[in-house]
């Protein structure tokens, strides 16, 4: 019942959206005040029925009601908890449904904390994100619907991927997407200021802390999943160029984009066009790692033809809102006048590159993922059949192909094509990060750096002597690494000012907390972009045959199996070796990695036995028994690998700390307080 | 990445991928193996190359080139081998010649046609208006005034 229930309110705040797309757009167009305010409730139910679903959905998985055909399908009753609840956007339908929630809460914070906007645009803001979730019902009640009924209940489920029982895991897709989400706040604001046919620097200030938030989670969900993915797949890689992580990957880039030419747009009121531009783009990417992803048009295209109703399902969303949002634009945008004049040499002239290169990058990254696909369909073969009748395909007759091609794009190609992008990227963020606004000096931005220059070059060059023999990869990480971070510092002291010491010391602790946003941040830019370069160059890796009671050096390091045991969990059983770790001949601690069958799933895992620690990770993997005794054995020495996930960590917390600035929070709609003075005691 | 893990796991079984047998004593030849292998895509597997993937084809290939490897091939000679048998859809670097020549052109172009775009744009902004720089003596009494402690 109460997943009839559940299903009901689905449709019902399909309804309600339906209703809130059309009645404020029109409200807005005629100027009806009534009709606006249509808005504000209707936004507000919509989340309460999607609460409501949501949670029908996560009641199903929680008593285990396997008449559900997702229950079923993704559930077991001997699960722990966690990963019942985890099970709910486990899977696909399930995942959609919390995409909506999501939108849904996105929409009602607009409605709630929007009290200061004006009021057509909120209107008309509210309507595009009710636009935007009428697709997506349309989409879950068409095509993925969580809340089918088996006409025969099994009496057990068939369990969660095992790979999925993780913590880490557990909550990688809710944080993902808050963040692909919350680009549709900066795509409704898009649209709707295109109706507007106005920007101005109060509409830079609204759409900066919805981007800058939803780039923050996008960094906690990406980093999450990576981190799941070193721990968990059993060989400490962290990123793999795979299309779906690409997916989420491109928004990411996009994201970052936006939220520095948002800060152009507010405080210069310049590059007004490309920002409504970027923000389309943004949304559009993350509609199109969607498309990726739930089509399985990546997997094969030919699976795709086959069942391609969710994927021409979706492709058709982002038809419409990506292609509409630029056919808005290319009609609009000219009203877009720039008031901020800037010179070639300027913090906006750095921004612009900033967002060159991040453009640029994304750029990359989504040919790189799209051209197996391309490459496929262009090759497939000299006929192509459109609609009816057969056509020649055209890229043969160019001499483009002879005869069906398939290509890889893998990690190889990424490292080499999207590399220099990031190393450009670090390279000018210091100097242009401290370029003064409007009219700058090379020179003036220049020459505080210099220092900080000294310094990436001096430890670099240690680095180098001594690494004996290793790729230079490494040493050009410390280079880059400590300029990032040394420019970030040397940026926030700038900010205080001249004077003494002391002064300047008090200042910095009265520093806006954007300043302190920002330092952070792009400290923890400097420090992932280190600490891969460090992993990828330095990593130690032995790989052997291991009898009980043997010893081997890995690096500094070494490692002795003392036994192989079974061991039981809930709902599985293991493998599990007990391994003392040595460094320098002293005992260290004890490693216990684990080979693990789940019996339901009928699926092997491994579980990699971590020492985590500052400065290296030992990773060990048990393998295969070998069937002349003994136990394959891999183990890894993964220098500055927490600091890949400890800098994405405090870019996520840099972006927290510039949204809890004043100046955000008023025009994200917080109360208004009096201006913060000097306490009087 | 959860749809990651989805895909993942169907073809992922994660134990591992070079096993101890297959190693060669030769530690700089094995070395060039290792190498080798990460930029060959496993024929069967998603995204994965014949030196992370647990697919048996992934094991001949390791094992096909480690003997090309022993028997004096270069680098290069050993990939092309494997090439000439199961095709350039095992490169995960795509040769740049060929159609693939547009991939590869794909992110210069666009950091061409971006980067020109936004200087034109951005000189024709900075010449159209914009007070005249400071002359020198400006600069230096607002250097001065600067330099009071506030």
């Amino acid at each position: 019942m109460i997943v009839e229930l559940g299903h009901f309110a689905l449709i019902l705040a399909a309804l309600v959206g339906v209703v809130q797309m059309i009645v404020p757009l029109w409200g807005a167009h005629k100027g009806w005040r009534g009709w606006m305010a249509m808005a504000h409730p209707a936004a507000t139910t919509q989340f309460a029925l999607m609460a409501f679903s949501f949670l029908a959905l996560t009641y199903a998985f929680v008593v285990s009601d396997f008449s559900v055909r997702l229950v079923f399908a993704n559930s077991h009753s001997a699960k722990p908890m966690l990963y019942k609840i985890s099970g709910v956007w486990g899977n696909h339908e399930g995942s959609m449904l919390l995409w909506l929630l999501i939108l849904t809460l996105f929409g009602a914070c607009a409605a709630w904390f929007g009290g200061n906007l004006p009021r057509s645009l909120q209107a008309r803001v509210l309507a595009v994100q009710a636009a935007v979730s009428v697709a997506f019902y349309a989409f879950i009640l068409f095509t993925s619907n969580p809340f089918e009924r088996l006409e025969f209940p099994p009496f057990d489920g068939r369990d969660l991927n095992p790979l999925l029982q993780d913590p880490g895991l557990a909550f990688h897709p809710p944080f993902l997407y808050l963040g692909y989400v919350g680009l549709s706040m900066a795509f409704s604001f898009a649209i709707a200021a295109l109706l507007e046919g106005r920007v101005d620097a109060a509409w830079g200030r609204w759409v900066r802390p919805w981007t800058l938030a939803a780039w923050v989670f996008l960094t906690i969900g990406i980093a999450l999943g990576s981190w799941w993915a070193y721990y968990e797949l059993g060989w400490g890689g962290f990123w793999f160029w795979d299309p779906v992580e690409n997916a989420s990957f491109m928004p990411w880039l996009l994201a970052a984009a936006l939220l520095h030419s948002a800060i152009v747009v507010e405080k210069r009121e310049s590059l007004k066009a490309w920002t409504i531009l970027l923000a389309i783009l943004a949304f559009g990417f993350s509609l199109l790692g969607t498309f990726i992803v739930r089509s399985g048009v990546l997997t094969s295209v030919h699976a795709f033809a086959n069942d391609p109703e969710r994927g021409v399902f979706i492709l058709a969303i982002l038809g419409v809102f990506v292609g509409g949002g630029l056919l808005l634009f290319a009609w609009r945008a000219t009203a877009m006048e720039a008031k901020g004049v800037f010179g070639m040499v300027s913090r906006e002239t750095a921004l612009v590159t900033n967002n060159v290169l991040l453009a640029v990058s994304c750029f990359v990254v989504f040919v790189g993922t799209i051209w197996p696909l391309v490459v496929e369909l262009a090759s497939a073969r000299s006929m192509w059949q459109v609609g009816g009748s057969l056509i020649e395909n055209p890229f043969y007759t160019m001499g483009l192909f002879s005869k069906p091609e398939q290509v890889s794009v893998g990690p190889p190609f990424f490292n080499a094509a999207f590399t220099p992008f990031f190393v450009a990227l670090a390279v000018i963020l210091p100097v242009g990060a401290v370029l003064a606004w409007k009219r700058g000096s090379l020179r003036r931005a220049a020459a505080p750096m210099l220092p900080v220059a000294g310094l990436a070059i001096a430890l670099g060059a240690l680095a180098f002597a001594l690494q004996t023999g290793r790729s230079a990869m490494g040493p050009v990480g410390v280079v880059l690494g400590v300029w990032v971070v040394g420019g970030a510092a040397m940026d926030l002291w700038l900010r205080t000012g001249r004077g003494a010491m002391g002064n300047r010391l008090s200042r910095l602790r009265r520093l806006p907390r954007a300043d302190w946003g920002k330092f952070t941040a792009h400290a923890g830019l400097g420090i992932t972009i280190f600490a891969i370069a460090a992993l990828m160059a330095w990593e130690d890796e032995d790989i052997r045959v291991a009898q009980v009671g043997d010893r081997w050096d890995v690096g500094i390091h070494s490692i002795q199996l003392n036994s192989v045991d079974n061991v039981d969990g809930p709902n599985y059983f293991a493998e599990r070796a007990d391994m003392t770790v040595f460094r320098n001949g002293r005992e260290v601690g004890h490693l216990y990695p684990e080979k693990r069958t789940y019996p339901v799933a009928g699926m092997p895992t491994t579980e990699a036995g971590i020492r985590n620690g500052v400065l290296r990770d030992v990773y060990v993997v048990l393998g295969d028994a070998q069937s002349a005794g003994g136990w394959a054995v891999r183990s890894y020495i993964k220098p500055f690998a927490n600091w890949i996930w400890g800098g994405a960590i405090l870019m996520a917390l840099g972006g927290f700390i510039s949204l809890s600035d004043r100046r955000l929070r008023v025009a994200a709609g917080a109360a208004r307080r009096k201006p913060e003075g000097v306490p009087a005691e | 990445m959860k749809w990651l893990v989805l895909i993942l796991s169907l073809l992922v079984t994660p134990t591992f991928a070079v096993q101890p047998d297959e190693m060669l004593n030769d530690p700089a030849l094995e070395a060039r193996a290792r190498s080798l292998s990460e930029g060959l895509r496993c024929p069967v597997c998603r995204n994965e190359s014949i030196d992370e993937s647990n697919a048996d084809i992934s094991r001949d290939l390791r094992l096909l080139l480690r003997e090309r490897l022993v028997t004096g091939d270069t680098d290069e000679e050993a990939v092309q081998y494997l090439v000439d048998r199961y095709g350039t859809y095992i490169l995960l670097k795509p040769r740049v010649e060929g159609a693939n020549l547009l991939l590869w052109i794909a992110a210069p172009l666009m950091l061409i046609i971006a980067g020109g775009v936004a200087f034109v744009s951005v000189r024709s902004r900075a010449t159209a208006g914009g007070a005249d720089p400071l002359s020198a003596e400006e600069q230096a009494r607002i250097d001065e005034i600067m330099q009071r402690d506030p």
